[in-house]
């Protein structure tokens, strides 16, 4: 766990609000580069965040995101209390998907969102319990691996 | 590398493709002056996040406002909604809000993505 003194910004999502998907990571993509830190990794963020989002959107009633700025890297942090996963490992794979229609609806539940959080990850974890909810962390190096 | 990704060789602003390919502009007509890397189509909001490239323009059937997001985060050049689909109020209301500029047009997406791949590569 990064120390509690480096938190930089949390963000609180409602769960089953597919209104406007992608609010925090906009908030948090702002708040970065007013911090200064540089356009391409903002960018991973970004994907990082808004995968973080939609996920806490479709599955879960609640959730946080933050966001941990250290010199060397930038840790987000996503947590949730929901239907969790029964299968991390799976859950990863490109094209596992366990969306409804009300989500597929909207371009969303291809499958695709854990993977895009791992590629756009220098470190990457997940862990999750089914029926009270699931923990994931991504660290972005800020000078590459 | 990326198989439905395409970049430029010839310079090229939202105004080439309406000027060329006859689309209607439906928000942020000032940024019609915004130039375009490259190009991205499809309809899977995480495909399009996880594959797509600043500057793109983003070539789709979607319509509701979550893809603003996607493209604001990516920072596309602007978005094209294709097969004569309209994009939803609140689409618009939120691109106009991001600076987003959406287009539409009546072609279907292989056939528009085919002459926005020409025109970026065979101009002149």
């Amino acid at each position: 766990m990064p120390n509690e003194e480096y938190l930089e910004g949390k963000y609180f999502i409602q769960g089953r609000d597919f209104v406007d998907a992608g609010i925090v990571s906009s908030e948090m993509k702002k708040y970065l580069k007013e911090k200064g830190i540089p356009e391409g990794i903002i960018r991973k963020v970004a994907v990082v965040t808004f995968e973080a989002e939609v996920n806490i959107i479709s599955y879960a009633e609640q959730g946080t995101i933050k966001c941990y700025i250290e010199p060397d890297s930038v840790t987000i942090e996503a947590r949730d209390i929901g239907v969790g996963i029964e299968d991390v490992e799976l859950a990863q794979q490109e094209g596992y998907s366990t969306a409804d229609d009300s989500i597929r609806e909207m371009g969303f539940g291809a499958g695709m969102g854990l993977a895009n959080i791992k590629n756009h990850s220098d470190e990457f974890e997940i862990s999750s319990v089914p029926n009270e909810g699931t923990y994931l962390k991504s660290t972005i190096y800020l000078n590459g691996k | 590398m990326e198989n439905n990704h395409t970049r430029k060789t010839q310079e090229m602003t939202l105004q080439t493709l309406i000027d060329e390919l006859g689309l209607k502009c439906k928000c942020c007509w000032e940024k019609l002056g915004n130039e375009i890397e490259g190009g991205y189509a499809g309809d899977l909001l995480s495909d399009v996040m996880g594959n797509s490239k600043k500057g793109d323009i983003w070539v789709t059937r979607q319509v509701h406002l979550n893809i603003v997001a996607v493209a604001s985060l990516k920072e596309h050049a602007g978005i094209v909604i294709v097969q004569g689909a309209s994009p939803d109020k609140d689409t618009i209301e939120k691109a106009q809000k991001e600076g987003i500029p959406i287009m539409v047009s009546d072609l279907p997406e292989f056939e528009l993505v085919g002459k926005i791949y020409h025109l970026m590569h065979h101009a002149q």
